[in-house]
Formats: structure tokens, C-alpha cells, sequence
């Protein structure tokens, strides 16, 4: 009798410290693991080398596509002629998001009809929202074919206005993405960053 | 159990003298440097910019490193230390030239990143301290502990400038046996003895950092993951304890 | 009794079951786990395994997140070490474990090796896991050989200029031999590039595979204890040893124990003393390979300084390296120089045990004079030494056939 009681005991106490270990080590093991999986975001270089990029607008002529690269990825920056603008509320009723709606692809500043700051310049990361294609430019206006210029994935065929918005009946689910930027000066364009005044 | 006790002391022993011999190599006075004191890694970090890095690198160092590292606003960086970049995340480069640095001075001056690590703190102080007047040396200084040295004296305006007096003895045989004793200020620097030991320590401090920039974050993150294991040590002794009550 | 096995019986169905059907998963773990048993009296000595199993999956896993990073070209290689060291978010916690772990690799491996000369685990029955085991501490050597390369500083540069030279003593075809290690002239990015190339996959994998060999040989015989007594030749009406206790719970909470104190160690040197004072980060190799200027005082890593030390007790570069050959390959050979009826060195007389003492003193010692410079006082030590050294195993045959050994008992000594 007196067996069982001390047997009961320590059953109970066998029990509290397998647990008591178990959760430790299981503590222990996730502490541990956070280094490594830190070390796999982007290292101090990575963050310099994907510093903001300036882009000087002086040189753009109205119609023309530039193309540049920050923290390694395609941005587009197109200086819209007053056409282009003026084609762009023409188009709503073959959009899937003419209204910029989904939060995610644009900061809250391009979050308008022309997706921009300055309406003049366009800014857009080239990259297909589909499965990451860089889309090609095709601005001439085709009317037969229901087109008002934009770009076309050459990959599977998505297409987007000339404000980066996707049209219906492409696989392209969302509107190209606007990264961050800024204008620091009225001919300098910095893409990265957006604090401090837009 | 005793019996493993023992062994540990003895091997605990064996490695604490042959820790003194890894040390090894040349002694050098040492140089006292205070690796948690902010003030002096600050004060150490502004007179590396202003005299040294214009020749020797520090590639590996990145100014918002030593910013966040030494409590400095991006601004006070910009201001305070920024010479050769214009970005906080850039590294430590100099804008000489290599090619023309050989060409000046014999060799390229090296990259200050590791010295600390590979040479010592130590050494760098007393190099700092060690240049003497040498009318043979292309500079007109030589250093007491790289003798030779292709380094003119970047200090001198702050140090001044010293002799080195040796003790001669002239053996049976006719040959001359050299030994140092010590410096002798010859010409006055805008610093005195003790304010340029200051301005040294500082500057071999800032080298020290940079060589190891995490030293003080590894340190503190380490007491914690021993208190860890040593709880989790502790109950699982009493676990292996309780089990092993089963054993007759 | 009967209902507790049947609830067993079915938390085990399911996948389980579909598994076993198919694998033999409850089989391998009962086998080598569950109902392994080993000997109820095993002590300090007998952690040195379960630590090295441990050691040895730290440097997989900080190798993998190393390799992620690191650049094994001869412009790149020192850059990205200090990229990992300063660059990556907690690269250099990875990298002082990585180089940590490699010292404490040797460290355990040293003790179990020694663990086995103390309690004659080398002999009858387990020959076998004695000869794996010295395979794996070739590779080990190797490895570690291979690693040191790697960060291309000026001790990695000329530590593996004077190993690799080392081979150009084999007679007729040495310098040739030389040539295709290094794949160059000199060694260069080539070299480099093979070296990460053995170090991250090909001995590696040897490794593991070894291992997994060497403790399949052992679960076959089962583990020695420190009486040197066969557990197995006494069992219950089970079939189970009396003297055995399962693997699990009873060892793996004890080695448990031995883990965690073992971390403890390793992380006061990780995080307090990395570079050990030079002993396993050297300060030379904080500077970047310099083909033009040897550093002042060359001396491998510690782990290798004692067979270096006999490597330099002839002022012969053939008979050196020969010698050091013999120093590394001679162990292999224990059970078959090692005459005694008894294992453990509990049963032994006298002569084993000074055997073995002065052995240890020399293998000590020798590493200590493998760091100090060749010359005067210390090439008289280094010879006396290696003479002990070679003694050992020379004349084991001799001392342990004639040593009076005591009777030893049938059942393993052990106080709860």
C-alpha cells in the first residue's frame, strides 16, 4: 500500500519534469533556430546595394519609357503625354480594378485615377503580376481592338492600361504594383523611399 | 565521480598554462583600452577620419554600423565622420589611389578592418606611440615595433617628436649588442605625454571595435543562453534523477 | 493490463501501422532505441559519443547556412567571411559555432578515443567499430584539413602549403602527387575550389556514412561499459541483460545531462572567447593570403600539433612524414597489439596503467611542442616523446601479455 502511494508520487513528479524538459528544450530549439532563419533575410549589403535609386527627369521626353533598376527589380517610369491621361478614364468598364482598390499595389498616394503623384509621370515596378514576366510597352492606340495603349505580358498574355491597371479576361489577377517614391526635386525622382513629403 | 573531478582539474590546469604560452610572441606594454566605453570609441572614431583614414581603408565597416553601434544619429555621422562617402551604409574606403600610394610611400598603406584582431590592440597603441626620430628612413622616423616601418609619422604634429636611447655594450669579440631604453621628446607636439596617450587608447579602441563590431553583442546575448541551459540543464538532471530511480 | 496494451495497440494503428507494413519503423526503433540496452554503469567517459553525434550535426547546420554565404573563389573567399561575420543578420554567431565546433569536434573525439583505450573497447568483440572509428577520425582529419582552407587567410594559406608538401615525401611520385592535390602550380583559387568542394559534399557524406556504420556495428555487439564486462552473457528470463538498461529512457536522459553541460562549455567559448586565445580562430588568419610573406610563427590548429611534433622530430622530410603516417595509422592496429585477458584498465596490473599515463603525457605534450618553434631544447623534448609515443604501441604485445591483471567480476559494479 504504502508502494503504491510512494509509486502514485512519483509518477506524478516523472510526469511534471518529462513535460517541465520537453517544453524547455522545445523553447530552446525555437530560440535557437531564429538565428538561422534570420540569416536568411537580406544581408546589410543586400539592404545597401537596394539603397533608393534617383532618377533625373530632365531628360525624359513625354511619350518615353524609361527603365531602371532598384534593389535589383525592373522599374518602370513612363512620362505620359496629356493623350495618354486623357485615354485613361475611357477604359474603366474593361478593368478589374479601375479604382486602384486593392491596397497592396500602391502606397496611398498613387491610390487615384492616374496612379501617380504628378499624374505626368507614371512609376510602376515591370513585373507581371501574374507570375513575375516583365510586361513590354505597346502605346499606339488601336480602337478596332478595343486597345487604348499599355503593356502586354509576353508570357501569357496579361495586358494593362497606361495607368498599370489589368484588363478583364487576362490571368494577371491585380493592377502592376507602384513602388515607393518620391519627388526631391521637381526634376529628381527618388524610388525606394517615400518618407518626408511626397 | 571524484575520479572525473580530478581529471577535469587536471585538464582545466594543463589548458590555463598553455594559455599563457598562445598568447605568445612579442610582449607589448599593454594598452588598456576600456572596449565598452562609448565616449572613448566616439572620440576614437573621429580621429581615425581625421588621421588616418585618409590612407588606410577600413572596407569591411560600414558607417551606420558604427552609428548604431556608437550611439551617433545619422546626421552626427554625415557630419562628424563621413569624408570619403556619402552614404551611411557605404564602407570605410579612401580615395587615394593605390597605385600612387605605393609610388609615395613603398607600400600600400593596409586596410585597418582586422589589425586589431590579427596584430592586437596592443600593438597598435604602442606602434602608434613607438615612431623615433631615423635620419635613414625615407621619412626621416622609424617605429621600435616595426622596425623600418614605410609609415611616416601622421602624428607628429600631435605627438611631436622623440629619440630612441639605447644602451650599448661592446662585447669581447668587437660586436655591438643594441638595446632599447627608452624615448626622449626632442621636438614638442600640440599634445602633452598624457593627452596624447588619451587621443592612442581612443583611436587603438575604435580599431578594436571595428575588428569584432558584434563583441559587445555577443557578450550580453551569451550570459543569457547559458542562464537558459543552465534551468534547462537543472531539470533535466532531476528528470535523469527520477528515471533513474528505477534502477536498482 | 491487458486494456492498457490494447489502447497501446491502437495508438499505434493508423499510420503507424500503415508504416510498419511497409518499413520497418517500430522494429529499427525498438531495436536500437527502445530495447537497446547498454550497461547500468557507464560514466563520465561514455558522453564523449553521444557529444560528438552532437558536434557533428551543429557543423552540418551551421555548414549548410555557411555555404549559403560564403564565396569559394581566392578573390572572395576572406571578403565573404567577414561579409558573414559583420553583413549577414547573425552570420557571425553561425560562423564562431561552425569554427568552435570544429575544436570541439576534435576535443570529443580525443576523449572517446580515449574513453575506448581506458576501458579496452577496442578489443574482441568490437574490432570493428575500433577500425570505423579510426576511419572517421581520418576523414574528421581531413575534413578539418580542407575547412582550415577555406576563410583563405594567411594560416589557412600556409598551414595547407606545408601539409600539402607533406605528400611530396612519398618516394618517385611525390611532387607529382602534390601538383594534382593542389591542381596548380601553387595553391590557388583551384585548390580552393576543390578544397570547398571535399569539405561541403564528398567527406561529409563519408562522414555520416561511417558513423552510421560505426554505431550499426556497435548496436550488433553492444556498447562496452567500464568493467569491460559482455552484459550480454548475463540475462534475465526476458533475454534482457541484468546489468543493461534501455537506451531510452534511462541513457538518453543522461546523455540529456551531458548535452546541456556540454553547451554550456561550448557557448562560453562561443560567446565569451571565440577565437580561444588563437587556439582555434589563430590571429595570423585574421589577414588575408599573402602568397609573398610566410607569417612569423607557422604552427597548425592544436588538433594536429601532436602528430606535427613527431612529423618534426627527424630532420628528414621523407622520415617525417613517415613518421607522422605511422603516429596517425598505428592506433588502428590496438586490438591485435593489445595481449591482456582483461579490458578495462579497473582489471589491469600496473605496467598498462604507466603505459598508458606516460602515453597520455606524451600525446599532450607533443601538442604543446607542436606550437613552439623547432628548435633547441624543444627537438629534444619532441624526440624523447615520440619515442614514448611510438613505445606505447610497440611494445604493447610485450608489456600487456606479461602484466598481472586482477580477477573480474561477473556482474558490472554499480552503487544507485
Amino acid at each position: 500500500m504504502t508502494d503504491d502511494v510512494s509509486d502514485q508520487v512519483d509518477n506524478n513528479r516523472r510526469h511534471f519534469l518529462t513535460v517541465a524538459t520537453a517544453v524547455t528544450g522545445a523553447v530552446g530549439a525555437a530560440f535557437a533556430a531564429v538565428p538561422f532563419l534570420a540569416s536568411l533575410k537580406p544581408s546589410a549589403r543586400a539592404q545597401a546595394l537596394g539603397a533608393p535609386v534617383e532618377v533625373a527627369l530632365g531628360n525624359i521626353q513625354p511619350g518615353e519609357l524609361i527603365r531602371v533598376l532598384w534593389r535589383g527589380k525592373l522599374i518602370f517610369v513612363l512620362r505620359r503625354e496629356e493623350k495618354m491621361l486623357s485615354e485613361l478614364a475611357n477604359n474603366d468598364a474593361n478593368l478589374k480594378d479601375p479604382n486602384s482598390e486593392v491596397v497592396e499595389q500602391q502606397p496611398d498616394y498613387a491610390a487615384n485615377p492616374t496612379r501617380s503623384v504628378r499624374p505626368e509621370f507614371l512609376v510602376l515596378e515591370g513585373s507581371c503580376t501574374h507570375l513575375g514576366c516583365a510586361p513590354i510597352e505597346d502605346f499606339p492606340v488601336r480602337p478596332a481592338e478595343n486597345w487604348y495603349g499599355g503593356f502586354f505580358c509576353p508570357c501569357h498574355g496579361s495586358k494593362f492600361d497606361l495607368a498599370g491597371r489589368v484588363l478583364k479576361g487576362v490571368p494577371a489577377p491585380t493592377n502592376l504594383r507602384v513602388p515607393p517614391y518620391r519627388f526631391v526635386r521637381d526634376d529628381l525622382l527618388l524610388i525606394g523611399q517615400d518618407t518626408g513629403v511626397a | 565521480m571524484r575520479r572525473a573531478r580530478q581529471i577535469i582539474a587536471v585538464v582545466a590546469a594543463t589548458l590555463l598554462t598553455t594559455g599563457a604560452f598562445a598568447a605568445g610572441g612579442k610582449d607589448y606594454p599593454p594598452s588598456n583600452i576600456d572596449r565598452d566605453n562609448i565616449q572613448s570609441l566616439q572620440r576614437g572614431a573621429a580621429n581615425f577620419m581625421n588621421y588616418c583614414s585618409g590612407c588606410h581603408s577600413a572596407e569591411y565597416v560600414r558607417y551606420n554600423t558604427i552609428g548604431k553601434h556608437l550611439e551617433l544619429s545619422e546626421q552626427q555621422l554625415i557630419d562628424n565622420l563621413m569624408f570619403n562617402a556619402d552614404k551611411t551604409f557605404e564602407t570605410i574606403n579612401v580615395n587615394m589611389p593605390m597605385d600612387d600610394a605605393v609610388t609615395w610611400f613603398g607600400a600600400a598603406p593596409p586596410d585597418l578592418s582586422l589589425t586589431a584582431r590579427s596584430k592586437s590592440a596592443d600593438y597598435i597603441y604602442n606602434f602608434l606611440k613607438g615612431f623615433y626620430i631615423d635620419e635613414d628612413q625615407t621619412h626621416g622616423v622609424n617605429n621600435r615595433w616595426l622596425a623600418g616601418t614605410s609609415m611616416p609619422h601622421v602624428l607628429g604634429e600631435l605627438q611631436g617628436y622623440q629619440r630612441a636611447i639605447y644602451d650599448e655594450k661592446v662585447a669581447e669579440d668587437g660586436s655591438v649588442t643594441r638595446t632599447f631604453v627608452e624615448f626622449e621628446q626632442v621636438i614638442p607636439g600640440q599634445l602633452d605625454a598624457e593627452a596624447y596617450d588619451e587621443f592612442v587608447r581612443d583611436t587603438t579602441n575604435f580599431l578594436a571595435y571595428i575588428a569584432e563590431p558584434v563583441r559587445s553583442e555577443r557578450r550580453k546575448l551569451g550570459v543569457w543562453v547559458i542562464m537558459f541551459l543552465t534551468v534547462f540543464g537543472i531539470l533535466a538532471y532531476m528528470l535523469k534523477k527520477e528515471i533513474w530511480k528505477d534502477v536498482k | 493490463m491487458a486494456r492498457a496494451e490494447a489502447e497501446v495497440a491502437k495508438s499505434t494503428g493508423g499510420v503507424v501501422k500503415w508504416i510498419d507494413d511497409r518499413f520497418p519503423l517500430m522494429e529499427t526503433l525498438r531495436y536500437h532505441v527502445t530495447e537497446y540496452y547498454a550497461s547500468k554503469n557507464f560514466n563520465f567517459w561514455y558522453v564523449f559519443g553521444v557529444l560528438a553525434f552532437v558536434v557533428l550535426i551543429i557543423q552540418l547546420l551551421t555548414g549548410i547556412f555557411l555555404t549559403m554565404n560564403y564565396k569559394p573563389s581566392s578573390a572572395e573567399a576572406f571578403a565573404s567571411v567577414e561579409y558573414i561575420m559583420r553583413d549577414v543578420e547573425w552570420g557571425w554567431l553561425i560562423r564562431y559555432m561552425h569554427s568552435t565546433g570544429a575544436s570541439f569536434f576534435f576535443v570529443v573525439v580525443y576523449l572517446h578515443m580515449f574513453r575506448a583505450m581506458l576501458y579496452g573497447s577496442y578489443k574482441k568483440p568490437r574490432e570493428l567499430i575500433w577500425i570505423i572509428g579510426m576511419l572517421i577520425f581520418f576523414v574528421l582529419m581531413a575534413e578539418a584539413f580542407a575547412g582550415y582552407l577555406l576563410p583563405w587567410g594567411q594560416m589557412s594559406y600556409w598551414g595547407a602549403q606545408v601539409i600539402i608538401s607533406l605528400f611530396g615525401a612519398v618516394p618517385v611520385v611525390g611532387d607529382a602527387l602534390v601538383e594534382f592535390i593542389k591542381g596548380d602550380y601553387a595553391i590557388s583559387d583551384i585548390t580552393l575550389n576543390r578544397f570547398f568542394a571535399l569539405h561541403v559534399i564528398l567527406l561529409p557524406l563519408l562522414l555520416v556514412g561511417l558513423i552510421f556504420v560505426h554505431i550499426v556495428a556497435l548496436h550488433e555487439v553492444g556498447s562496452n561499459n567500464p568493467d569491460g564486462i559482455e552484459i550480454k552473457e548475463n540475462k534475465d528470463a526476458n533475454g534482457v541483460p541484468v546489468d543493461g538498461v534501455a537506451f531510452h529512457p534511462y541513457h538518453t536522459s543522461k546523455d540529456l545531462v551531458a548535452i546541456i553541460i556540454f553547451l554550456i562549455i561550448f557557448s562560453a567559448v562561443v560567446f565569451f572567447a571565440p577565437e580561444a586565445g588563437g587556439y582555434f580562430l589563430e590571429h595570423a588568419n585574421f589577414e588575408p593570403a599573402n602568397v609573398r610573406v610566410t607569417p612569423e610563427h607557422i604552427a597548425p590548429v592544436w588538433y594536429f600539433t601532436p602528430f606535427y611534433a613527431i612529423l618534426r622530430a627527424v630532420p628528414s622530410k621523407a622520415g617525417g612524414a613517415a613518421l607522422m603516417a605511422a603516429a596517425v595509422l598505428l592506433p588502428m592496429f590496438l586490438p591485435w597489439l593489445d595481449k591482456a585477458r582483461v579490458k578495462s584498465i579497473r582489471y589491469r596490473g600496473w605496467m598498462y596503467k604507466t603505459a598508458l599515463t606516460l602515453f597520455v603525457i606524451s600525446f599532450v605534450t607533443l601538442g604543446w611542442l607542436g606550437l613552439q618553434p623547432a628548435e633547441g631544447i624543444y627537438v629534444t623534448l619532441t624526440r624523447i616523446f615520440t619515442v614514448v609515443y611510438f613505445a606505447y604501441f610497440i611494445l604493447m604485445p610485450y608489456y600487456t601479455s606479461i602484466d598481472k591483471t586482477k580477477p573480474v567480476p561477473n556482474r558490472v559494479v554499480y552503487n544507485a
